[in-house]
């Protein structure tokens, strides 16, 4: 397990991380979220040695993340680069004796590789004859050739085009699946949801949230039903613990005003809600509204 | 984190992982191998070689193929001109020896008075007196050397136009160690290398890699060369260049090795291949400024000894002063103990700089803004 203790760093007298603590798991997919200039490039840039933090400790297996634990990391930093004169396959294997591979091991690592990510094609094409988003897959290739037992990847997904975007998903589930703890920042809320085990929430230099993506949901989301009804939904408005937010004729979002949400008490709220509305007549849906990552990144920040 | 980062190198053999000797070597050869594969590279190294047999052959295509003699007396100049010497007839042993001095005429025949000649002639010559001329005259006349151990002027400005062309390897070898840190910076890979390896691997491998591409260029050079010399009749020269050239190698790994770092140091300083003109201006300097100085000082005895021993002029002028014999044999050791102590200090003095810059980027970082990032 990766832990990242009270890290703070400044740039000048800009205070850009503030006691930032978290971890990544073993076999987990933990995304790492937060705005533009939030701190999330600085902690993974602290986390891999590239920066020095002012205080603070980064662990892993509760030992010091030194250089020779650095080596077995892989990491794909934000800015893209790779040398742009170099044949694909030679730059990646290379890496990977950088790593500390063989010359052979790395050879059929990169091999394996490139034909995981479709790119056996382009094996001996210089990085700078490729398309945008074959260098990119490169550049995942780049960060995994070594077989690391952490990834961090610094936006992975971004100017993938919605194909790409799934191999390397598919590639990455697969390192998790075998037990490698994979850190992973982005701004697309979207790609987070339905990729991520676990979240950490950043917000101006400071973690706001962490923790399982469920349990988070549950602590920030506000609870919400969405009522389908045979006639006019408008009797909802009068019922009291509830607040209508939208109104369509028969179909309507409520939640609870007080702090109990729907299910405190003896008689929880949304039993007696479905009751009422089952005395009223046809009830054509009765569903608990699942806050999607958006709320909740709102809600914690 | 400071300390953790020290002690790295040896947990790196601990584990079992890449040493800093081994990830110096990687980027070593990383960097050989993209040099090689540069179109630029074979053409520099072609231009040199091309360079070489045109100085050494050119002078004696242009210079005549006739041996130029003085003689005195109507006999010995019939002999001379029987055999293709173009000769030269001087009134008496004195304006005999004034031609050779004034170097008009490579040497002169005279008529022996000491008795020690069987033939009854002497060869006056300014150095060693040339072989097809000692050939025809039989039984080897006693032979009169005016300035022993010296070299012609030609000869010398021979040498010096090769030390130009090496000179010109160390611009390029330099250019090309400016140009990789950048192109790092730029593609921002250098973000993996740090955060894999340590940054003074990063700058030993580069520096390993283009000093043993530029030594290679030298051995190719040091082969090239007396042929070269061979093919423009300059034989004699050979034995006098081989023991200097044997100097020049280590005198230019020396050399080169001083500067690779700052070479370095400039590319690190930008962010952009468009910018590295601005802070590679001084090393160029330091490369030029010396192969300048040491030809418009070259007849001053005083400067070139001075110049032999500041490291940035002694990989030429010390080899030149070796060359013309002017220099004892301790002197060169001297010198590149002092070269030795300078890299040291130079290279302390730029890994910081290169440490402290490599990551910045966004314009030329200032220097002091570098040393003093590089102990945060």
């Amino acid at each position: 397990m990766l832990k990242v203790n009270d890290i703070s760093r400044s740039f000048g007298d800009h205070r850009v991380l503030d006691g930032v603590s978290f971890d990544v798991e073993p076999g987990r997919m933990t995304g790492f979220l937060g705005a533009n200039g939030a701190g999330k490039t600085t902690t993974m840039r602290i986390m891999l040695g590239v920066l020095k933090s002012d205080s603070g400790t980064v662990t892993w297996n509760g030992e010091p993340v030194t250089q020779a634990v650095r080596q077995r990391f892989g990491y794909m930093p934000e800015e893209r680069g790779l040398y742009p004169k170099m044949k694909v396959a030679d730059q990646i294997a290379w890496l990977g004796r950088l790593h500390g591979l063989s010359s052979a091991k790395a050879a059929s690592n990169t091999e394996r590789l490139l034909e995981e990510l479709d790119l056996i094609e382009r094996a001996n094409d210089k990085l700078e004859a490729l398309s945008l988003g074959n260098q990119q897959r490169a550049q995942v290739a780049a960060a995994l050739v070594h077989d690391p037992e952490l990834l961090i990847l610094d936006e992975p997904f971004s100017g993938l085009d919605p194909i790409a975007v799934d191999t390397v998903l598919r590639v990455l589930r697969q390192r998790a699946a075998d037990g490698v703890p994979v850190l992973f920042s982005s701004h697309q809320l979207s790609v987070v949801e339905q990729l991520c085990d676990d979240l950490v929430i950043i917000s101006g230099g400071a973690i706001k949230a962490s923790g399982g993506k469920d349990e988070l949901r549950r602590r920030y989301g506000t609870p919400r039903y969405e009522v389908v009804v045979g006639s006019d939904a408008g009797w909802l408005r009068d019922m009291p613990g509830v607040r209508v937010t939208t109104m369509e004729g028969p179909r309507a979002i409520i939640e609870p005003t007080g702090a109990d949400g729907f299910r405190g008490g003896d008689e929880p709220l949304d039993q007696r809600v479905l009751k009422e509305a089952m005395s009223r007549g046809e009830v054509r849906a009765f569903t608990p509204i699942v806050p999607t990552l958006n709320e909740i990144f709102k809600e914690a920040i | 984190m400071t300390e953790v980062q020290v002690r790295s190198s040896e947990k790196g053999q601990d584990t079992g992982g890449v040493s800093f000797m081994q990830a110096t070597w990687l980027v070593a050869e990383r960097e050989i191998k993209s040099f090689l594969q540069t179109k630029g590279f074979w053409i520099g190294l072609g231009a040199i070689v091309v360079g070489i047999f045109a100085a050494s052959i050119l002078p004696s295509v242009f210079g005549g193929g006739e041996t130029k003699v003085a003689a005195v007396g109507p006999q010995v100049s019939q002999t001379l001109e029987a055999a293709d010497f173009d000769v030269r007839q001087a009134g008496d042993v004195a304006q005999a020896r004034d031609l050779v001095r004034s170097e008009e005429v490579e040497a002169a025949v005279v008529p022996d008075t000491t008795g020690q000649s069987q033939t009854g002639l002497r060869v006056v010559a300014l150095e060693s007196p040339p072989s097809d001329l000692m050939a025809v005259l039989g039984s080897p006349p006693p032979v009169d050397v005016l300035d022993p151990g010296d070299v012609g002027d030609g000869e010398k400005q021979l040498v010096i136009m090769v030390f130009a062309l090496v000179f010109m390897m160390f611009a390029m070898g330099g250019t090309a160690i400016a140009q990789s840190t950048v192109t790092e910076k730029q593609t921002r890979v250098v973000e993996i290398l740090v955060s894999t390896l340590p940054v003074k691997a990063l700058l030993a491998g580069k520096i390993v890699g283009h000093t043993l591409l530029t030594l290679g260029q030298v051995v190719v050079l040091a082969i090239v060369a007396p042929v070269a010399l061979q093919a423009g009749g300059n034989d004699e020269l050979l034995t006098v260049i081989l023991p200097a050239l044997g100097w020049f190698v280590p005198f230019l790994v020396f050399g080169f090795v001083l500067l690779s770092s700052m070479w370095a140091v400039a590319g690190s300083l930008v962010s952009r291949q468009e910018d590295l003109g601005s802070t590679m201006g001084l090393v160029m300097m330091l490369v030029f400024g010396p192969y300048m100085a040491i030809i418009f000082l070259q007849d001053n005895e005083t400067a070139m000894t001075v110049m032999s021993y500041i490291p940035f002029t002694a990989a030429l002028a010390m080899p030149v002063r070796m060359f013309t014999g002017e220099a004892q044999l301790w002197e060169p050791f001297v010198a590149l103990g002092i070269a030795a102590v300078t890299i040291v200090v130079i290279t302390s003095i730029a890994t910081r700089i290169y440490t402290g810059s490599l990551l910045q980027t966004g314009g030329k970082v200032k220097l002091s803004r570098a040393w003093s990032s590089a102990s945060d």
